[in-house]
Order: C-alpha cells, then sequence, then structure tokens
C-alpha cells in the first residue's frame, strides 16, 4: 500500500504523490476491485505474556494476522482484547514474547522508529476518540496535516473523498459532540484510514450501535477492508457480526487462546470455552460467579452483634 | 499494641515510596516535555493558540484582583504611613510590595486556580475519552502536539499576567492613595521612580513569576497526563493541581526571596 510515509513532504513530492494516495479511495468508492486475502502473517505475536495489576492478561499467546484478511479476535469482557490492540501497537509493552509488525518486533522499537511503523497503522477506538476541540473535516485532515506537507486544497480533496466514502460528506462542519455514536465511529474510521494504512485495527467497533448503524458498520469494514487491501484486526464480543465478515477468528479467554479457526470452524468447535462464548451460556469454564469464598459459609458465620 | 505499630510503619512505608515514585514520574514528565520543546516552538501558532486560552482569558481576574489589591495596598499604607507623616511614600510602599511580592505571588495563585486547574481537567479529559492514545497511534506525539504547547504558553504568559497585575495594582493604589485621600501626586510618582530599581526589584519579580509559571504549568499538565481517567480521577487530579501549585508557589517563592533579597 502507498502510505504517505516518512517525514514531512515538500508540496513538490506530495504532489507526485498525490496520484498514489487517491487511487485506493478511489477504488473504495468505486468498490469494484475485491483483493484476496494471502496467508502470509503481517502481525506475529509469539509467547506473549502480559500482566496488569497483578492479574495474567496473556499467558504464552501465539497469534497470525494474516496479511489482507479480517482476523475477529473474540472472547468475554476483559479478556483482553482491547489490551491485544494496545499491545500491537505499541503502547503497552509485554512482560515476555513478541509482537511482530511486518518483519519489525514492536516492543523493542524506540519511539521515533515506533511513531514511524505506527503510520502504516490506523486505529478505530470503541469511543472513536475524535478531537473534542475541531470539527469533523478538520478531524479527519488532522492525520494529513500532521505527517505531510500537502497543500490545503489537496487535503481538502482527500478529506472529503474520505468523508464521502463514510458517508459523512455533509457532516463535515459538526462537531463531534453533535455526532450520534454510529456517525462518530463513522468518521474515526474515516480518520483511520487517512493515511491509507496498511491495516487497521478496530476496537470493538459494534458496539452500543443500533441495527442500521450494525449494519452499515459492517458494510463500512467490510468494503474498505476489500477495497483498500488492508489487513483488520477487529475484536469484538458480537459473535453473529464478527464471524459475518471475519476472514479468520482467535477466541480468547483466561489469558489463552482457546480457539481458531475460519467462522464456520468456530461455530463447529467443540471446545467448551468456545461453546459457551458462541452459544452465550451463562455458566461454564468461564464461570457466573467472581471467586468467593463458598456462599453457605459466608451466610453462616456469626458476626459481630448477631 | 505492636500490630498497630506495624500497620503505621507500613503505611509511613507506602506512602513514602508512592510519593518519591510520583516525584520521579513527575521528573521524568518534565524532561520529556524539555526534549519536545525545540519541537514545540515549530509549532508556534499552537502556542499561540494556548496564550490565549491560558493567558488572555486570566486576564479579567487577574485585573479586577490586581486593582483590588493596589486599592487595599492604598488604603493600608496610607494609615500606616500617615502616623510618621510619610504618606508621600506611599507610592513606594504600593510599587515595591506589587513588584516584589504580590504581583508574582497572587497573580500566580489566581492563575493556578484559573488556568492550572482548566490545563488539568483538559488534558485528563482527553486522556479519559482516549484522544491522547488515538493521536499516539496516528504517529503525534501528544507531549509535541498537546502538552508542550500547553507548557510553554503557561510560562510565556505568566510574567506577563504578573507585571499586569503589578501595573494595575499600582494604579489601584494611585486611585485610592492620590484620588481619594490626597497624597501628593508628584511625590507619588517621583520617590516610586528613585526607589524602584530595575534589576534588583523588577528583574528578581519577573524572575519569580517566571518560575512560578513553569512550576504551576508543569504541574497542571503532569496532574492532567498522569490522572485517573475517571470523573473521580480527574476530580482529584484538579484539586491536586490547585493544592499543590499554591503550596508549590509559597514555597517558592520564600526560598527565592531569600536568595534574592538576602
Amino acid at each position: 500500500m502507498t502510505a504517505l510515509s516518512g517525514s514531512r513532504l515538500t508540496p513538490r513530492e506530495s504532489s507526485r504523490r498525490i496520484a498514489l494516495f487517491v487511487q485506493p479511495t478511489l477504488r473504495m468508492l468505486n468498490n469494484n476491485n475485491e483483493l484476496t486475502a494471502t496467508t502470509t502473517p503481517l502481525v506475529k505475536i509469539r509467547g506473549l505474556t502480559f500482566h496488569r495489576g497483578g492479574r495474567l492478561i496473556f499467558d504464552n499467546v501465539d497469534i497470525d494476522i494474516p496479511c489482507g484478511a479480517i482476523t475477529g479476535i473474540m472472547g468475554p469482557s476483559g479478556c483482553g482484547k482491547t489490551t491485544l490492540l494496545r499491545l500491537i501497537g505499541g503502547q503497552l509493552k509485554p512482560a515476555a514474547g513478541t509482537v511482530e509488525f511486518d518483519g519489525m518486533v514492536i516492543n523493542r522499537l524506540r519511539r521515533p522508529q515506533l511513531f514511524e511503523v505506527r503510520k502504516r497503522m490506523g486505529m478505530l477506538f470503541q469511543s472513536g476518540a475524535l478531537l473534542t476541540d475541531m470539527n469533523l473535516f478538520d478531524n479527519i485532515a488532522f492525520p494529513l496535516r500532521e505527517h505531510t506537507a500537502l497543500p490545503e486544497s489537496m487535503i481538502h480533496d482527500l478529506v472529503i473523498m474520505k468523508l464521502e466514502a463514510v458517508g459523512l460528506r455533509g457532516a463535515r462542519y459538526l462537531m463531534p459532540s453533535e455526532l450520534s455514536g454510529g456517525m462518530a465511529r463513522r468518521a474515526a474510521l474515516a480518520r483511520a484510514i487517512a493515511l491509507d494504512p496498511e491495516m487497521i485495527m478496530y476496537d470493538e467497533p459494534f458496539t452500543g450501535q443500533d441495527p442500521i448503524s450494525m449494519g452499515m458498520l459492517i458494510r463500512l469494514i467490510k468494503r474498505t477492508n476489500d477495497a483498500l487491501g488492508l489487513t483488520s484486526i477487529m475484536v469484538s464480543h458480537d459473535v453473529a457480526e464478527t464471524a459475518s465478515i471475519a476472514d479468520y477468528i482467535y477466541v480468547l479467554s483466561d489469558g489463552k487462546v482457546v480457539g481458531q479457526g475460519t467462522p464456520d470452524e468456530i461455530r463447529d468447535s467443540d471446545s467448551e470455552w468456545v461453546r459457551q462464548f458462541m452459544d452465550a451460556k451463562p455458566d461454564g469454564p468461564v464461570p457466573f460467579h467472581y471467586p468467593a469464598p463458598p456462599y453457605d459459609d459466608e451466610l453462616l458465620t456469626e458476626r459481630d452483634g448477631s | 499494641m505492636i500490630g498497630g505499630f506495624v500497620e503505621f510503619l507500613r503505611f509511613l512505608g507506602r506512602f513514602g515510596l508512592g510519593f518519591f515514585e510520583r516525584l520521579g514520574r513527575a521528573h521524568l514528565f518534565l524532561l520529556s516535555l524539555l526534549v519536545c520543546l525545540p519541537a514545540v516552538v515549530r509549532r508556534w501558532r499552537l502556542v499561540v493558540l494556548q496564550i490565549y486560552s491560558v493567558g488572555f482569558l486570566s486576564l479579567i481576574i487577574i485585573v479586577v484582583s490586581g486593582l483590588f489589591v493596589g486599592m487595599v495596598l492604598g488604603l493600608q499604607g496610607y494609615n500606616t504611613l500617615v502616623d510618621f507623616g510619610a504618606e508621600e511614600s506611599l507610592g513606594v510602599l504600593v510599587a515595591l510590595s506589587l513588584v516584589r511580592e504580590l504581583g508574582p505571588v497572587v497573580s500566580a495563585l489566581l492563575f493556578a486556580g484559573r488556568a492550572g486547574s482548566a490545563l488539568t481537567a483538559e488534558i485528563g479529559l482527553m486522556k479519559a475519552t482516549e484522544q491522547l492514545s488515538a493521536m499516539e497511534m496516528m504517529a503525534v506525539d501528544p507531549f509535541k502536539r498537546v502538552i508542550g504547547p500547553r507548557f510553554m504558553a503557561g510560562f510565556i504568559s505568566m510574567p506577563l499576567l504578573a507585571a499586569m497585575f503589578s501595573a494595575v495594582g499600582v494604579m489601584g493604589g494611585y486611585f485610592v492613595g492620590v484620588g481619594l485621600l490626597g497624597v501628593d501626586d508628584g511625590a507619588f510618582w517621583s520617590q516610586m521612580q528613585s526607589a524602584v530599581e530595575l534589576r534588583e526589584d523588577i528583574l528578581n519579580g519577573v524572575i519569580k513569576s517566571i518560575v512560578f509559571g513553569i512550576a504551576v504549568t508543569w504541574i497542571a499538565v503532569f496532574e492532567g497526563y498522569d490522572t485517573v481517567p475517571t470523573s473521580e480521577g480527574i476530580s482529584r487530579a484538579t484539586t491536586r493541581t490547585v493544592v499543590n501549585s499554591s503550596l508549590a508557589i509559597l514555597g517558592l517563592d520564600f526560598i527565592l526571596t531569600a536568595l534574592m533579597f538576602n
């Protein structure tokens, strides 16, 4: 993919690259260029161990994110799905193991190198995380203005294209506080693809969405991935929605990968962990009760004053 | 009894470790900020925007407070000086009090309450709503884009605000002393002119206000950046900014006064 990476470009250099830069967006608008996934992993996680506050979040986990595909990361709340995205983005460092992105070990990169790598990634936060002191247009233009020296007229055209792709061209002057949840996520998607990254990470993109917004987001994520030939990592606990667009799924629980495969393989899995999650059973390997002393003991124990 | 004592020792240990850990983090934070400053200077437009929001918008409270402080100084000073027949020295008293002490200190305290708390709340909310994380993921360093410009705006604005406070305070003292109480106009200004020295008084006052500006803004942006990203966390961080800044201003004022005026 053609990312406008590197240090600030001169207007001449920027103009030379603009055609390459605009091309993917046009492809996305036309939606007629489906790219197929390759089996080469873009992200390779090996022996990942991570603790937080004394709690083990990941215990020697191996995950491969294939290039050009949508990979779903599913699992119950609190199993570390969002933490995994932050580890891939280098915002957190693992206690042990490696997170490789295109052959580079993210957790060993220095800050400037890490920032260069991040220009090749986009991330859609659960809340949208739009900058609240700017309108929608400036939010989408933000990464372009920060990392390129494109003239304002070109930035305008690029932003309009990205906004058109997510259906928000008419909302360009709205402030983030004036957007609905679904609109905020679509706007965040437009911002995530502003620098035309190679990979996008979606953090719970469907949470709290009405059916219309959810359908719109599913279509948009699928279309964006196919049209731009992206690699997508989608963290979600929405089983049906994730299974409908993911090419490969990992199910995480209790700090481990408890199941993996294509959506069909996951649906047919006989692993207790996967079955509990896919069939929405309230109790199973993931217990309903938070660890506690026996119920009877607690009720029958004499307390002071009783 | 022994158990209680051990528990007390544990509490002291935890408190001490927590305090020094936080102090260390704050200094590492300041180091990162200073490293980023050249990049912040190149983004001077952001600094100007922040000077507007941190400095210019604090002007009203600074000017009004300065006026009243100057007027009170005029009244109190006149009542004391008139007993010794030295009311012509009112200009000197008002000007020296303001330029050396009250200008830098009171304006810094007001600045901590008005701008410092706002900086902490703004940065804390940006953290809570993942805006800082989003910037990092867009390969934009929040230190250069958010924290640095605010820090720089703080220490540029502070001496200007202190100067404004002192100037308006002198006018307040003049209004009360000359306008209402009948102190001689010429004596008020001429004695002030001959007694207030540029290096000894004004420059030292400016140095004080720069130091206070750095301290207050450092505390404010650090508390915002280090906040627990919840509503309670932001509330605590804002309170800590005002309390710690005020204590830092008064403590630093004593040290600086001792060093400057011996």
